[in-house]
């Protein structure tokens, strides 16, 4: 970062209006909350939001709106391999070759549980 | 033998060495907790049925408001030190450290309750992942303390024989710091609202 005092103060001020938004951010993440929406709708509303305060926490407090490439590179890497761990335990459940999906087996545990 | 390059950048990579170390400290961080997540999704989807409601969302929410205000502290501490004032960059890393251990003492409320309830990690599939997320974030708000309260304390000698080196410190706690911030982001939703 730059050590010029008058853009240091810019910078505080920057700072001062992203935490603000932040906290604006996380009262309605919390307000939507008490809407009740549907699960699946609620699950993609908190996400976003937490995905945009995330976004303004990295680029602007991290500041990795302006970072070296040796740094952006790693965290592509990064984001690579975090992707793939993701997926990978919920590919391998969703692997039914030769197998009953275990969703299917616990379908069919709770219509069973209900016919009974 | 000094060690090279822990204020002046490295030629090749134009960083110093401390915040590439950092960085990639942080790269596997996100693989830890990304791991963690996987394993709730993993967890949440194969569930028949997932509680709802069984945190207090107003403690929740009250520790994100004291994270981000912490995040807010210890880059204003930095913003201090670089304008060569270290008793206010002093002063906010302190408040940071305050504001730190107030989510530990909201945190230590939160989990007696559900403790006195039986609610543990044996309780249920939700309660186990739970303590296991946010009790891992919690040894990496203690362990930021642990480094704030030496960078504020013994580690202060520091600014006198290298200003520059002092400072660096500061903003790589700092980077570690607002990626606990950021975790708490994603996790304040993902367990107390959904």
């Amino acid at each position: 970062m730059q050590s010029d005092p008058a853009e240091i103060h810019k910078s505080v001020r920057k700072y001062y209006a992203v935490g603000g938004l932040l906290f604006v951010f996380t009262a309605i993440t919390v307000a939507v909350n008490q809407i009740h929406l549907a699960v699946p709708l609620a699950i993609t509303v908190a996400l976003v939001i937490a995905t945009m305060k995330g976004s303004m926490v990295a680029s602007i407090f991290m500041h990795l709106s302006h970072e070296k490439k040796w740094i952006y590179g790693s965290l592509i890497l990064t984001v690579v391999f975090f992707i793939v761990l993701v997926l990978l335990p919920n590919l391998t459940v969703s692997d039914t070759i030769g197998k009953t999906s275990p969703y299917t087996a616990a379908a069919e545990h709770a219509t069973e549980k209900a016919e009974k | 033998m000094e060690i090279p390059y822990t204020v002046e950048p490295r030629p090749d990579s134009g960083l110093a060495n401390g915040k590439l170390g950092v960085w990639l400290f942080l790269a596997s961080e996100v693989m830890l907790f990304g791991a963690l997540f996987s394993t709730y999704i993993l967890l949440r989807v194969g569930a028949i049925e997932w509680p709802h409601g069984e945190l207090s969302v107003l403690l929740g929410a009250i520790n994100t408001f004291i994270l981000i205000a912490s995040s807010v502290t210890i880059v204003l501490a930095w913003t201090q030190l670089k304008l060569n004032n270290f008793s206010r960059g002093r002063l906010f890393l302190i408040i940071t450290i305050v504001l730190a251990t107030v989510f530990l003492v909201n945190k230590y409320f939160e989990y007696a309750e559900h403790l006195a309830k039986g609610e543990g990690p044996w309780h249920s599939t939700f309660f186990a992942i739970y303590f296991t997320l946010t009790g891992l974030h919690g040894l990496h708000i203690i362990g930021g303390i642990v480094v704030m309260a030496y960078l504020a304390g013994p580690g202060a000698g520091l600014w006198r024989r290298n200003h520059e080196q002092f400072t660096n410190r500061v903003e790589y706690t700092g980077l570690y710091w607002h990626f606990v911030d950021l975790v708490w982001i994603f996790l304040f939703p993902v367990l107390y609202l959904l």
